[in-house]
């Protein structure tokens, strides 16, 4: 009998600490196999975050650097600019990571085009100091901090971080996916994948934003979050290529 | 005729993978209890499995290998 699946090279044989039915590991093993896959586990340095995914460091068998709060992009720029030939740089950020505290390393990474990989868990809500509205927690959602439901006359809207990148002149290639059924995990691959070969490319800066779920967070069960995603996070949050600007050269050729 | 292995010991007990079966072959064991103290999954009818490895991608712990 041959081997259809089993866990990637590049993803450690330990236990997650994440809450059960968490998406995370889900990304971690999808990042894993695109970097077995590209045979750049050797060269390949990946930056890990602030929040639930602050010990990615232990689940990747690459060499990792914990970066400080939102820091990540800037850490990542640093790690590539030292050695742009010989290493793969990728960030694993979540949301208040990504869009709160680093929202300026984030823009600023993509104004100037470093050529790094950026892989974005959106799960809109603050999931490792106990489910606080996140900057992309939904207008209604109830979390710790907004027990009546996000107000966006007291808090405002929430952020779409694909949107507002795509605005920018910088950035090579932002892509939103989600990983809440099998079609979609493939999809997400996919985008994964493409974000790391751009690098390889030296096309510059790549973004895929993955909708995640928060079980534990959200108070529904592993099931319940996955299908929350389709009916409350996909309408505010659409899935999709919002950049893509070597394939918009090709065309205008 | 396919063959799963589960890594038992670190299933979470989250049930993504009995909803991503298409067979609807893999239950929750509410009977039996692992090392972290979560009931793990189990498929229930190896012959019916079609190794579609659904289950081990929809896995956020990775603990199902799939033969075919």
């Amino acid at each position: 009998m041959a081997v259809v699946f089993d866990k990637p090279h590049a993803l450690c044989d330990v236990p997650l600490h994440y809450c059960p039915g968490c998406t995370h590991g889900i990304v971690h093993r999808l990042v894993a196999e695109v970097i077995d896959e590209l045979g750049i586990e050797g060269k390949t340095i990946g930056i890990a975050p602030v929040g639930c995914s602050v010990m990615a460091y232990n689940y990747f068998n690459c060499d990792m650097i914990e970066a400080a709060h939102g820091r990540a992009p800037a850490v990542a720029t640093g790690v590539k600019r030292a050695d742009p030939e010989n290493h793969i740089v990728f960030t694993y950020q979540g949301d208040g990571d990504l869009a709160s505290i680093g929202m300026a390393e984030t823009v600023h990474a993509a104004a100037r085009n470093e050529n790094i990989t950026v892989i974005f868990i959106n799960n809109a809500i603050y999931g490792m100091t106990g489910g606080q509205m996140a900057p992309t927690s939904l207008v209604g959602q109830v979390t710790q901090t907004s027990p009546y439901g996000r107000d966006p006359k007291a808090c405002g809207y929430p952020i779409k971080v694909c949107e507002m990148l795509s605005e920018l002149v910088g950035p090579e290639y932002l892509e939103r996916v989600t990983v809440n059924s099998v079609k979609n995990i493939r999809t997400a691959k996919k985008a994964i994948k493409k974000a790391f070969q751009n690098q390889i490319d030296g096309k510059g800066f790549s973004l895929v934003e993955v909708v995640s779920s928060c079980p534990t967070n959200w108070g529904m069960t592993p099931k319940q979050a996955l299908d929350w995603i389709d009916s409350d996070m996909l309408p505010y949050y659409p899935l999709g290529v919002y950049k893509d600007r070597s394939a918009e050269q090709k065309e205008a050729e | 005729m396919a063959k799963l292995t589960f890594k038992t010991d670190n299933c979470k007990g989250c049930s993504l993978c009995v909803y991503a079966c298409p067979k609807g072959i893999l239950q929750i064991a509410t009977d039996k209890i692992n090392k972290k103290g979560h009931h793990p999954a189990e498929c229930i009818d190896m012959e019916k499995c079609i190794g579609c490895a659904s289950c081990a991608m929809m896995c956020p712990d990775c603990i199902i290998k799939v033969e075919r």
